[in-house]
């Protein structure tokens, strides 16, 4: 970690009978923050420009970053008050500071996390309801790719394959993996079945496709997928060039990558933290 | 125009710009920042060399704007497609009469198109008038994520914008070019939607809508409205300079394209000053779909030429020699364009 302070806990003394509180944790509960839009941690994009834990060990401080002043506000407002939830939520936390840098409506987010303003609090005349919609709009999407690329899979694995049959594979006949799993849990989130015998290409909704509809659904599904890779890449590559140094806090994305990625970047296990 | 292994091509830049970011003309910190943005667009996708200092970048003049497309650019014609933005900068962003100017004296080169903003009311129609009857212009570009007072942006499909759509209709204003930024209004929703587009197109089928940077970041929704409505168009604005920095994403983008919306819909663009079109050009005549991406035909010649100038030169009767013409392909209207393609197994 190149941004990240590090000295922390050790030094800090939390009152007799209370947890202390180390970068660590911190850092562990942020990694259940997601992206919505990318639906991945901001972790492992390199959005978390550090952290801090008061001398008292139960004051926290992060900073976040984000590829371009002009990210979508509302993205950027979930990922800030996501994590404020998620620090908030440590043993042994009393106080929390969430700060979103150098962004068009920084002011405006960071005022709105201080005051517990929520959504609505913060963006006043510019927020109608929620942003649960939204967020549902980035799951339905993150589903549709992880359906696509596991399906290409399989077209890929046997150039023989119809691709009308695709309309009937069940969870079953998918190779157990990586991408397996990422669908999996896409499928939970949206509150589609995850046993063996539920069929893979499946709507939001979770209906199947008629033989005759199975193509055009599928190379629906797969400009989704190509979308939300480009975007995961080039977000990362933006906040590469905006923040020196901030390469090393990103995971690598296998999807979407190209042979460029292969180099230059920092193997992804330098940067988590192993229980 | 640009030659190659024997092959001619009319080259149209479909969005240019004559930008001036210099401090003196920021309003605000937002305007540094706005500036900033495109800087960093700019140095994560370009080739190292073709990379401009922070000053040049900042402003142009229209000197160096003609060299850098016709001496250097192989750039037969051109389209401005200003940006106001008069929320970040005293006398906006892209310079609007110094563009027009520069088109007036070079007519056969540049054709400028103007901008108008909904939110300025009556008197925001009156302007339009005024500006087409002095301009004379064929197309506007709008920038949906513009900031207006309280407001930070609009849809295509809000009522006012309708009531200047049918203005345009009236001046013969028949192309109107749509860059989807971050709308934040209302932030409910997902900022880059693209579905006001589909609206406005299916109201207004008289009139061309060029999405720039082909609805990216949400590709996926702009191919499928495109692909539905026949006067829906892609401007290919940010998504040319991939080709350098991430070559097979591109490969994809201009698969998906030919795949959803067809050869004759695409327009190519430098999206000047952000990149310049030297390389761009040089580099899409190269380009090629990786083999391994079956899902895909290879491009062809006859697609880089439209691409690359035939396709909007139709749609702003911008004279081409006649050798260097090419008739339309026989596809659909709406609905993909190669099914026979529809996925990698069939094309084995």
């Amino acid at each position: 970690m190149t941004a990240v302070h590090v000295d922390t806990g050790a030094r800090g003394r939390a009152p007799v009978g209370e947890r202390t509180v180390t970068d660590d944790d911190v850092r562990r509960s942020l990694h259940a923050v997601l992206d919505p839009e990318l639906d991945e941690p901001i972790t492992e994009l390199g959005f978390v420009r550090s952290i801090r834990v008061g001398a008292d060990a139960t004051t926290v401080e992060v900073h976040l970053r984000l590829p371009t002043s002009f990210c979508s506000p509302n993205f950027a407002y979930l990922m800030a008050s996501d994590s404020k939830d998620a620090i908030s939520a440590i043993p042994g936390v009393r106080r929390v500071v969430v700060e979103l840098d150098d962004h068009h409506d920084s002011e405006l987010i960071n005022a709105g996390l201080a005051a517990d303003a929520g959504y609505r609090g913060t963006f006043r005349h510019e927020a109608e309801d929620s942003l649960d919609e939204l967020r549902r709009t980035f799951r339905r999407k993150a589903h549709t790719a992880a359906m696509e690329r596991c399906l290409t899979g399989l077209l890929r694995a046997d150039r023989e394959l119809p691709e009308e049959d695709l309309g009937t594979v069940r969870l079953r006949d998918l190779p157990a993996g990586r991408e397996k799993e990422a669908l999996l849990r896409r499928r939970t989130a949206l509150g589609l079945p995850g046993d063996g015998d539920a069929c893979v290409l499946v709507d939001d909704e979770g209906r199947t496709y008629a033989p005759g509809a199975v193509p055009l659904a599928l190379r629906r599904a797969r400009s989704t997928r190509i979308s939300i890779d480009g975007n995961a890449h080039f977000c990362r590559g933006l906040l590469r060039t905006r923040y020196e140094g901030s390469g090393a806090d990103q995971a690598f994305r296998a999807e979407g990558s190209e042979p460029a990625d292969q180099h230059g970047l920092l193997p992804l296990t330098v940067k988590e933290h192993q229980p | 125009m640009y030659s190659k292994d024997g092959e001619n091509y009319f080259i149209v830049d479909a969005h240019i710009a004559l930008w001036d970011a210099r401090p003196e003309n920021q309003r605000n910190i937002h305007g540094k920042q706005f500036i900033d943005c495109f800087y960093d667009y700019h140095r994560n996708l370009s080739p190292e060399s073709e990379l401009w200092t922070y000053e040049e970048y900042l402003y142009q003049g229209g000197e160096r704007l003609m060299k850098d497309l016709f001496t250097d650019g192989y750039v037969d014609h051109a389209i401005f497609q200003p940006a106001y933005l008069g929320e970040f900068y005293h006398r906006g962003f892209g310079q609007t009469e110094e563009a027009y100017g520069l088109a007036a004296a070079n007519p056969d080169k540049l054709t400028y198109n103007h901008c108008f903003d909904p939110r300025q009311g009556e008197a925001g129609l009156d302007q339009l008038r005024a500006d087409h009857e002095r301009m004379g212009f064929k197309g506007v570009k709008l920038y949906t994520a513009e900031w207006h007072g309280d407001s930070r942006g609009y849809k295509l499909s809000d009522p006012w914008t309708y009531r200047y759509f049918e203005e345009c209709r009236k001046l013969g204003v028949r192309n109107i070019h749509v860059h989807k930024g971050p709308t934040i209004r209302p932030l409910d929703r997902d900022a880059f939607d693209v579905s006001d587009v589909d609206h406005a197109a299916s109201d207004f089928t008289d009139l061309n809508f060029v999405v720039e940077h082909v609805g990216l970041p949400r590709l996926e929704d702009f191919c499928w409205i495109a692909t539905q409505e026949p006067n829906v168009h892609g401007g290919l604005a940010v998504a040319m300079p991939f080709m350098h920095s991430r070559p097979r994403y591109f490969a994809q983008i201009i698969g998906e394209l030919i795949y959803w919306i067809g050869e004759d819909r695409i327009q190519f663009s430098s999206d000047y000053a952000l990149w310049t079109p030297k390389w761009l050009v040089e580099r899409f005549v190269d380009f090629q779909i990786p083999e391994d991406m079956t899902e895909y035909g290879q491009l062809t010649v006859q697609q880089k030429k439209k691409i690359l100038g035939l396709n909007a030169a139709k749609m702003y009767d911008i004279p081409v020699p006649e050798e260097l013409r090419l008739p339309d392909a026989e596809e659909t209207a709406t609905g993909p364009r190669q099914p026979e393609r529809a996925d990698l197994a069939s094309a084995r």
